[in-house]
C-alpha cells in the first residue's frame, strides 16, 4: 500500500463544488432546504475528522479495552437506531430482545470472523476489529427493522385468524409459523439481493476503498468475500433470535394474544 | 361442568353464580353487546377473568394447560376467517396449528358431504358464500373432535336457513359423540327448539336461568 495518493486540503475544497451547484439549484428553484444540506455538509465533514483523528489514535494504540467499548458503542447505537426507525409502537419486551438477538448475533460472529475466518493476531487489531464489525452491525441493524415491521405488520393484519386458531386448540408457534417465516425471508432478502449483483451492478464500498487506497484487486475481493459471508452469519443470526423470540411476546403465559401492548 | 362464582371481566361481565351442565346443550340468548361472545372467551381460555372464580370439571380454569383445554373446548367465532387459499389448505392448517398429523383427503371430503358444501377441496375459499364458509368453519372445528362445542351466533349477515343448517349440523354431531353444546343465538325459536337451558344474559349480568329438561 505505498502508492497512494493522498489528497491534499485544497483538492478537498475543489470538491465542495458540487454542494455549491446543488444549493444553487435549490435555492433558483425554491425548493428549500438549504440549511438542512449545508448542516449536513458541516455534520459529515466534522464527525469525519473527529474519527479520522480518533481511528488514528486506536490504530497506534490498540488496546483490548478500546476496542470493546467501541464495539458496545456500535452496538449500542444501532439497537437505538432500529428503536428510532420503527414507526411503531412496540413493548418493552420486543425492546429487550431485539437488543439482546442484535447483541449476540453480532458479537458471536464477529468472533468467529477474527478468530477464525481471518486469524487477526491480536484478535482485538483496532484497524480491522472495527471496520469488519461496523459492517456486520451496519447489515444486521437493516435486517432486524426490517425483519421487525414484517413481524409486526404480519401478527397484526392475521390477529383475527391466530384468534381463530387458538379458540381451536392451535399452538402459537404453530400459527405464526408462516408469518415469521415471510419476515424473516424480508429481513434476509436485501443480503441476498446484494450478493446476487455483487460485482456485476455495483462494486461495493470496502472493495472500492480497498482497491483506492491500493490494494490488489485479488486481495479485495477475497476480503469482500469473507466480508460478504460474514453479514450474512450476522444477518441470519440477529434476525433469527429476533424473530423466534419476538413472535411469543404477542401472547401471554396463557397463550392469549395481546397486542395491545405491541 | 363449568362454574363461575362472582366473576368479573373488565366492565364488560360480572357474573355472581352460573353453571353449565355437562352432556347438554345450552344456548346463551340477550341483546347485543351483552358480552355473551365474551362468556365464551372466558370459557375457551381465549380471556381471563379479573376476579372471582371459574372451575372446570371441579378444577380452576388457570390450573390446565390452556391449549390443551381448548383443543377439548373448541370455541367457533362469530366470524371465523380462513387459514389459506383452499378448501384443503384450511383443513390441514387446521391439523398443523394443533400439531396433529396430517389426515388421507377422504377424511375432508367426508366432512365437506355431511355438511353439504359441494365444492372439491382445491377450490379457492374466496369463491364462498359468507354461509358456505361458516359451514367450512364448522367443517375445521369437527375435524378435531371437540367433546365441547361453543358455538357463537353465526353472523346475522347469514340467512336463516345457513344457520338453521349449522346448528341442526352440530346438534347432531353433539348428540351422536355425548358431548356439550353452549351456543349463542339471537334468536328466541332456536333456543326453545334445542336449549335445555336457557340461558338470559344483558348487561354483563345473568338475568335469567331457564332450565327445560
Ligand atoms: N376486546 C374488547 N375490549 C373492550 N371491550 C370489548 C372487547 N370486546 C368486546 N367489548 C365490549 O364488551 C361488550 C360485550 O361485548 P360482546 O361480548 O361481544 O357482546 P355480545 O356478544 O353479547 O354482543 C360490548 O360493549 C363490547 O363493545
Ligand atoms: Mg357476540
Amino acid at each position: 500500500m505505498d502508492n497512494i495518493i493522498d489528497i491534499s486540503l485544497m483538492q478537498i475544497f475543489t470538491a465542495f463544488i458540487f454542494v455549491l451547484i446543488l444549493l444553487i439549484i435549490v435555492k433558483r428553484e425554491h425548493i428549500g432546504g438549504e440549511w438542512e444540506i449545508i448542516l449536513a455538509n458541516i455534520r459529515m465533514t466534522v464527525q469525519l475528522i473527529l474519527v479520522g483523528y480518533l481511528l488514528t489514535y486506536i490504530f497506534a494504540n490498540p488496546n483490548l479495552v478500546f476496542t470493546v467499548i467501541i464495539l458496545l458503542l456500535m452496538q449500542g447505537f444501532a439497537i437505538q437506531n432500529i428503536y428510532g426507525r420503527i414507526n411503531k409502537r412496540i413493548s418493552t419486551d420486543l425492546k429487550k430482545i431485539v437488543a439482546i438477538a442484535m447483541f449476540t448475533g453480532t458479537t458471536i460472529t464477529i468472533l468467529y470472523f477474527v478468530l477464525i475466518v481471518i486469524n487477526l493476531k491480536p484478535w482485538f487489531q483496532p484497524q480491522y476489529f472495527i471496520p469488519l464489525a461496523g459492517m456486520l452491525i451496519g447489515n444486521s441493524m437493516t435486517g432486524i427493522s426490517l425483519g421487525i415491521e414484517g413481524l409486526i405488520n404480519g401478527i397484526k393484519d392475521n390477529q383475527a385468524m391466530i384468534e381463530n386458531a387458538l379458540m381451536l386448540g392451535g399452538k402459537p408457534e404453530l400459527i405464526t409459523k408462516d408469518i415469521t417465516g415471510r419476515a424473516f425471508y424480508q429481513a434476509i432478502l436485501p443480503t441476498i439481493n446484494s450478493m446476487m449483483g455483487m460485482g456485476i451492478v455495483f462494486l461495493p464500498g470496502m472493495m472500492t476503498g480497498q482497491i483506492l487506497a491500493g490494494a490488489a484487486p485479488l486481495t479485495a475481493i477475497k476480503y469482500q468475500i469473507v466480508i460478504m459471508l460474514g453479514i450474512l452469519g450476522s444477518v441470519t443470526l440477529t434476525v433469527y433470535i429476533m424473530i423466534k423470540w419476538g413472535a411469543k411476546t404477542f401472547f401471554n403465559e396463557r397463550s392469549q394474544i395481546s397486542i395491545s401492548q405491541n | 361442568m363449568f362454574k363461575l362464582t362472582a366473576v368479573k371481566y373488565k366492565d364488560i361481565l360480572d357474573i355472581k353464580d352460573l353453571k353449565i351442565e355437562e352432556k347438554k346443550i345450552t344456548c346463551i340468548v340477550g341483546k347485543s353487546g351483552g358480552g355473551k361472545t365474551t362468556l365464551l372467551k372466558l370459557l375457551n381460555n381465549m380471556v381471563s377473568c379479573d376476579s372471582g372464580l371459574l372451575k372446570f370439571k371441579g378444577q380452576k380454569i388457570s390450573d390446565y394447560n390452556p391449549i390443551q383445554l381448548r383443543r377439548e373446548i373448541i370455541m367457533l367465532p362469530q366470524n371465523p376467517i380462513m387459514f389459506s387459499t383452499t378448501i384443503k389448505d384450511n383443513f390441514t392448517k387446521t391439523l398443523k396449528y394443533t400439531g396433529n398429523e396430517l389426515r388421507s383427503e377422504n377424511n375432508y371430503v367426508n366432512l365437506l358431504k355431511k355438511l353439504d358444501l359441494e365444492h372439491n377441496l382445491a377450490t379457492d375459499t374466496i369463491k364462498l358464500s359468507g354461509g358456505e364458509k361458516q359451514r367450512l368453519a364448522l367443517a375445521r372445528v369437527l375435524l378435531l373432535k371437540p367433546k365441547i362445542l361453543l358455538l357463537d351466533e353465526p353472523s346475522s349477515a347469514l340467512d336463516e336457513d345457513t344457520e338453521k343448517f349449522i346448528i341442526k349440523m352440530v346438534v347432531n354431531y353433539i348428540k351422536e359423540n355425548n358431548g356439550t353444546l353452549i351456543m349463542v343465538t339471537h334468536s328466541r325459536s332456536i333456543a326453545d327448539e334445542y336449549g335445555d337451558t336457557i340461558i338470559t344474559l344483558n348487561n354483563g349480568q345473568i338475568e335469567n336461568v331457564e332450565k327445560r329438561r
